[in-house]
């Protein structure tokens, strides 16, 4: 209709797929994000970490680099093997959660508060897929500096290594992958229910913090009264980043130090040492996370309607 | 044709009470005016079209769709301007009704054509890259109704639209309110307090009354009938005046002090009224084309509680001959 005709009329043309409405979402979260200038640095700064991490392993690989950059020693610079890239996805995924702090508070609790639901709600637009529109945005921020980023510095080290080298560590490939996914899906259900429930964003991000921090004090508390390893349960950085990534990189969890005077140096040389804690269990890990996802959904459903209902 | 909005055996519980009692009925109209006092259930039940609240018995169709059963299709016909305030924080005006004609199922393009064209309709073309914090409450409320209508739904739920406006901005709303009902295939509820607004806007009524239907009635005919309803002050042989009257097909109602209500058959004209008086003598002092208004309809629904709806001409007061 032309502006100076100026009458209502209804729309009779094409409508987008049902399925992809979601991204609507996801598309105006990110424009929404990306027009803050220090969060748009934030992500460019998320990378350096990874081009250095680039420059290591092709400095390991490069006789010529390494003479030009006059590196002595014959041996490697770095050891690229499973525990190298898991230690590369921790690094990124503390990025990742710090970027989840700054950007998730402010995905529902602003339509809480402004009371935009049942705009939403009142097209052909269901509560799942706003959560996971929502998602959307933190799945494409965090992917983009986990395990995407890592997956390229993978790429690089088959290209760069010995003949023989991917056909052994293919199966990092998935590892890195489901790694990666596991946090993002996690730290993401965490901030959005948190989100959901908190309405000031500031306060949210703190909670956020408190979750891991004041949990891992916890269970760092819990551990040395009781002597056990149990507390962990508390600390889901630990499960994921502890527990669950070593035995996706084939690692095993890490256990006490072998020497166990290291762990009581307060006892004399020739005591009896109380053996070490057994570690916990790779299913009762799995368990606290799924338990974890699920209270967060639980929490969603039930702050996310179109109207709240007063019990009278 | 299927009615606008069907509802059989309606029942609604919240929160452990039951809010909407077995509502049953059919709206019709091009404009279905909701009225009722404040707890009536006009908005559990404007949520209940729209799918927020899920009926605990009985079912509640839009253009023939259950809403429980086809809630997508439903909502896809549906604009929904919410009493209040509601929008997106820190998007311009424009930008968040073509956000919610997107999600809509509008393509990006179209939907921002129809964002500017609904801004400039609804009088905001101006306003319309500015922030939606910094608009004015009048603003806030056009800018609802625009992101109600830029999807062009075939129905539109207005809950309260003339909420806090100033006497010309009410205007300006109902002025596009009525523009909207007449558009072609467009069909409109608007709840409101104001009885004025619905009779304005409106041709059928649907008044609640803790969670019952206390009123149902047509507004067009209603109209059509205060043609031929007249009330007068005689002073004379009223009696002698009221019998002629009835004899020639009219009915009459009589009160005190030479007050009279007439309804008039279609073929009877008003003129023949005039001879019959000057043939019996009687001097008519006032004579009022005064039918029930939507006030003395609502307010007769709200005295008696728990009355069956009230079809059309039987709502006009006075038995015969009192």
């Amino acid at each position: 209709m032309a502006v100076y005709k100026r009458t209502y009329r209804r729309y009779d043309g094409q409508l987008t797929a049902q399925w992809s409405r979601f991204l609507v979402l996801t598309r105006y979260a990110l424009s929404t994000l990306f027009d803050s200038r220090p969060f748009t640095a934030f992500v460019v700064l998320s990378a350096i970490p990874l081009l250095l991490t680039g420059a290591l392993i092709y400095l390991t690989h490069s006789p010529m680099a390494r003479t030009l950059l006059q590196v002595t020693g014959t041996g490697p610079i770095i050891n690229v093997d499973p525990s190298f890239f898991r230690q590369v996805l921790m690094n990124q995924g503390m990025l990742a959660f710090l970027m989840t702090a700054w950007a998730g508070p402010g995905l529902v609790a602003p339509d809480l508060a402004n009371q935009a639901l049942p705009l939403y709600l009142s097209r052909p637009f269901s509560r799942a897929e706003y959560v996971l529109g929502k998602m959307g945005v933190l799945f494409l921020l965090l992917s983009a500096i986990t395990w995407l980023p890592v997956l390229l510095l993978f790429a690089l080290q088959s290209g760069l290594a010995e003949a023989g080298w991917f056909a052994e560590n293919y199966w990092m490939m998935g590892s890195i992958f489901l790694s990666g996914i596991l946090w993002i899906i996690v730290i993401s259900l965490l901030s959005l229910a948190i989100s959901a429930w908190v309405r000031w964003r500031i306060v949210a991000s703190v909670f956020l913090f408190g979750i891991f921090f004041v949990a891992a004090a916890f269970a760092e508390m819990i551990n040395g009264i009781l002597s056990t390893t149990r507390g962990h349960l508390l600390n889901i950085a630990h499960l994921i980043f502890g527990v669950i990534w070593p035995s996706l990189f084939r690692l095993g969890q890490e256990v006490a130090a072998a020497n166990p005077h290291a762990r009581h140096p307060h006892l004399p040389p020739g005591a009896v040492v109380p053996l070490p804690p057994p570690p916990i269990p790779l299913w009762q890990a799995w368990m606290v996370v799924l338990v974890v996802c699920s209270l967060c959904l639980l929490l969603l459903n039930r702050r996310l309607r179109a109207r709240e209902v007063v019990r009278g | 044709m299927l009615p606008i909005i069907e509802f059989d055996g309606l029942t609604v519980s919240l929160g452990g009470r039951e809010i909407l009692h077995g509502l049953s009925g059919a709206l019709n109209g091009k404009a279905i005016g909701l009225l009722g006092p404040n707890g009536a259930g006009k908005s559990t039940f404007i949520n209940t079209l729209l799918g927020f609240h899920k009926p605990s018995k009985g079912t509640v169709r839009v253009h023939g769709r259950d809403v429980c059963i086809e809630a997508m299709a439903v909502r896809r016909m549906i604009g929904y301007m919410p009493e209040n305030e509601s929008f997106i924080a820190g998007m311009s005006g424009v930008r968040f009704v073509r956000y919610m004609a997107e999600l809509a199922g509008l393509p990006a393009e179209e939907a921002l054509e129809r964002a500017h064209e609904a801004f400039f309709y609804v009088g905001l073309g101006e306003a319309r890259y500015r922030k939606l914090g910094t608009y004015s409450l009048g603003m806030k409320q056009l800018a609802k109704l625009a992101q109600a209508i830029a999807h062009g739904p075939n129905l539109l739920l207005l809950d309260e639209p003339t909420n806090g406006l100033d006497p010309p901005a009410r205007l300006r709303m109902l002025q596009l309110i009525r523009e909207i009902r007449d558009t072609p295939g467009m069909n409109l509820v608007l709840s409101s307090h104001l009885l004025h607004d619905v009779e304005e806007c409106c041709d059928e009524v649907l008044i609640l009354n803790d969670g019952r239907i206390a009123a149902l009635c047509n507004l067009e005919e209603e109209r059509k009938a205060n043609r031929k309803f007249l009330e007068l002050e005689t002073i004379g042989d009223e009696n002698a005046f009221a019998e002629a009257a009835e004899g020639m097909g009219c009915e009459c109602a009589l009160f005190s002090r030479g007050r009279m209500k007439i309804v008039l058959p279609n073929e009877i004209e008003l003129r023949q009224i005039y001879q019959l008086a000057a043939e019996k003598g009687v001097q008519i002092r006032r004579m009022n084309h005064r039918r029930d208004s939507l006030e003395d309809i609502f307010l007769r629904a709200m005295e008696e509680p728990g009355a069956s709806p009230i079809a059309p001409l039987a709502a006009h007061g006075g038995s015969p001959r009192l």
